[in-house]
């Protein structure tokens, strides 16, 4: 019986936790919410306002700092197009390794390369962003960008600025290789919980192997595939200190270019809550709250959209 | 036709081609990193970073290493038993709807961003509840982001444990408790454990949530659970690397090293003892 009472307190706190933050935040943030409107979302202007002028900039009822503005386009935009950029690098890399996992590697190569694929999924974002920082930035900073807008300048948003190689690109390539073993793995289990004997039925009628992949196997798989990509995606716009090392850190200005810095919702509640705790008002740090729910809620909905299409393919087994 | 079989034989080939070169390539980004941190982080590596503390950028690592195990292991203590309390009344005691809420909102944590849980604690505790940059509120940040790990690797343990173990442990007339203790736990604990070991190397490498909760110390933590900011490696990192000195770098590469070492050992090599451990007292019980 006591048993019976203890672990459902246990239970609970799991269960009580997310809705808590989720309240807390909305009561915490409120004040943010009403001085912002909709200006957290489309605003590209994000100052703490004049902490030494007199009087004070009042919207809604709420007073800030004279000249405040918190505008969080500059920081979603990042969010999206670095995690968008990122799955364009990694779905196909990932699905290649998986389909070599499964369908291309000899028996006894398959432990070791699922042991390192995992072992690149335990490594912390925080090496990622050391490694970004010394080897990859340069690397883009000197040799990609300058080629890129270079030769293909023609292109819409790969001409323009070469910058420093901290940006979007960095950051997107960083993402890619962070999420890709989470994709592989996931990828890689729904192709092996699929019957063997749709891929060899295939072969059977014929069809050489690519194709029945592609034709048969894949076309099987496609929502537990979208699940995987989605939860990809749900990390890769949540992930923080390997993007803040990379990406630039732009603040009040849109990205012009594929090199271009960048800045994500992540990355700033980091990187301005300094600055944010020194606005005396105290609505800059309510104003970072409030992006970190956006985050919040865009996260949840990634992944309640990843959770239903994985289990749809559970459920099709 | 023939010509057809070749192309579709020769497309097939180029695919597959292009599908090993991802690997391939997979492969040499992850040899890249491991390059770049063990050359740079062995060489980085001196006896007296262990007992010697961090001044200003440069010194010692001891607090930073001693911070990061005693956050964690505070972490641990919070969330085991939360975590396996959580899942073992979900699979020994839930009706069946609770359950399946139980499991969703854990399936929900799973999908919070890190920073996410580190902003709230810091909103909520280190601000609103006046505790300052500590020990505890960096903990409760560690263990939060463990506890969707823990949780669903007892879960799935307690839930794998075979029935008909646990009908003859009644049937041999066992009060539940006792059935429980000597029939599940013992059954469910190697898995459990595994999932605690994941979740203690991603608190070991976690930075975000710790910035604005443990803060940052250049002392030894002290055990004060609050009014007292904790060191810890990941912030050597992130913070040193873009000094302008040699020294803070060597400091930044040597906590990288130490960081990858402690999460590959727990990832690793505490697991495949836990699995040996596991399939000795289950083939002899």
């Amino acid at each position: 019986m006591l048993a019976g009472v203890l672990t459902s307190i246990a239970a609970s706190i799991c269960l009580l936790l997310v809705v808590m933050m989720l309240l807390f935040l909305r009561w915490y943030t409120w004040p943010a919410i009403r001085y912002n409107g909709l200006s957290i979302l489309n605003d590209i202007t994000w100052n703490i306002g004049n902490q030494y002028g007199t009087g004070s900039s009042i919207h809604n009822g709420v007073a800030a700092e004279p000249g405040a503005e918190f505008g969080g386009l500059v920081f979603l935009v990042g969010t999206l197009l670095s995690a968008v950029l990122a799955m364009v690098f990694a779905v196909p890399l990932a699905l290649g390794v998986a389909l070599t996992i499964v369908y291309r590697l000899p028996e006894r190569l398959r432990l070791p390369t699922n042991a390192l694929i995992e072992l690149m999924a335990g490594i912390p974002s925080v090496v990622y962003g050391l490694w970004g920082t010394i080897v990859l930035v340069p690397w883009v900073g000197n040799h990609v960008a300058p080629f890129v807008t270079h030769h293909f300048g023609f292109i819409p948003f790969l001409g323009g600025d070469a910058g420093s190689g901290n940006g979007l690109f960095a950051a997107a390539i960083v993402l890619a290789i962070m999420v890709m073993p989470i994709m592989v793995a996931t990828v890689r289990d729904v192709l092996l919980a699929q019957p063997k004997s749709i891929y060899e039925a295939s072969m059977a009628l014929g069809s050489t192997s690519w194709q029945a992949v592609t034709h048969a196997v894949l076309p099987s798989v496609r929502t537990g595939i979208v699940g995987a990509i989605l939860v990809a995606f749900g990390r890769a716009l949540g992930e923080t200190m390997a993007v803040l090392m990379v990406a630039g850190n732009a603040i009040n200005i849109l990205p012009q270019n594929i090199f271009s810095p960048i800045n994500t919702i992540a990355a700033v509640v980091v990187s301005q809550l300094e600055s944010a705790v020194s606005d005396a008002s105290g609505v800059a740090q309510r104003s970072l709250a409030e992006l970190a729910l956006v985050l919040f809620v865009i996260s949840l909905a990634v992944n309640t959209i990843a959770r239903v299409a994985i289990r749809g393919q559970d459920r099709s087994h | 036709m023939v010509s057809r079989v070749t192309r579709n034989v020769a497309i097939s080939r180029f695919w597959w081609v292009l599908c090993i070169a991802s690997l391939v390539g997979a492969l040499l980004v992850l040899l890249s990193l491991f390059g770049f941190v063990f050359v740079r982080g062995i060489a980085a590596i001196r006896p007296d970073i262990f007992v010697t503390v961090t001044q200003g950028i440069a010194g010692g690592l001891a607090n930073a290493i001693a911070g990061t195990l005693l956050l964690v292991t505070l972490a641990v203590a919070l969330v085991v038993p939360v975590g396996i309390g959580a899942a073992i009344w979900v699979t020994q005691f839930a009706p069946d709807r609770l359950r399946i809420v139980v499991r969703l909102s854990i399936d929900v944590l799973f999908g919070v961003p890190s920073i996410v849980v580190g902003y709230f604690l810091y909103v909520a505790l280190v601000e609103t509840a006046g505790w300052g940059f500590s020990l505890v509120a960096g903990s409760l940040a560690l263990a939060i982001i463990m506890l969707p790990y823990v949780y669903r690797a007892a879960d799935l343990a307690f839930s794998a444990v075979p029935r008909d173990l646990v009908e003859a442990s009644v049937a041999l007339g066992a009060r539940p408790l006792t059935t429980f203790l000597r029939v599940a736990f013992p059954w469910a604990l190697p898995g459990t454990l595994t999932g605690l070991l994941i979740g203690v190397g991603i608190a070991l490498g976690e930075t975000a949530p710790l910035i604005y909760t443990a803060g940052w110390s250049n002392y030894m933590p002290t055990l004060a659970p609050t009014h007292s900011p904790v060191g810890y490696l990941t912030y050597v990192v992130w913070t040193f690397i873009n000094e302008p000195f040699k020294e803070s770098h060597q400091l930044a590469y040597a906590a990288a090293f130490l960081l990858m070492i402690g999460i590959f050992v727990t990832n690793f090599v505490a697991r495949a003892a836990v699995e040996y451990w596991a399939s000795r007292t289950r083939s002899h019980p």
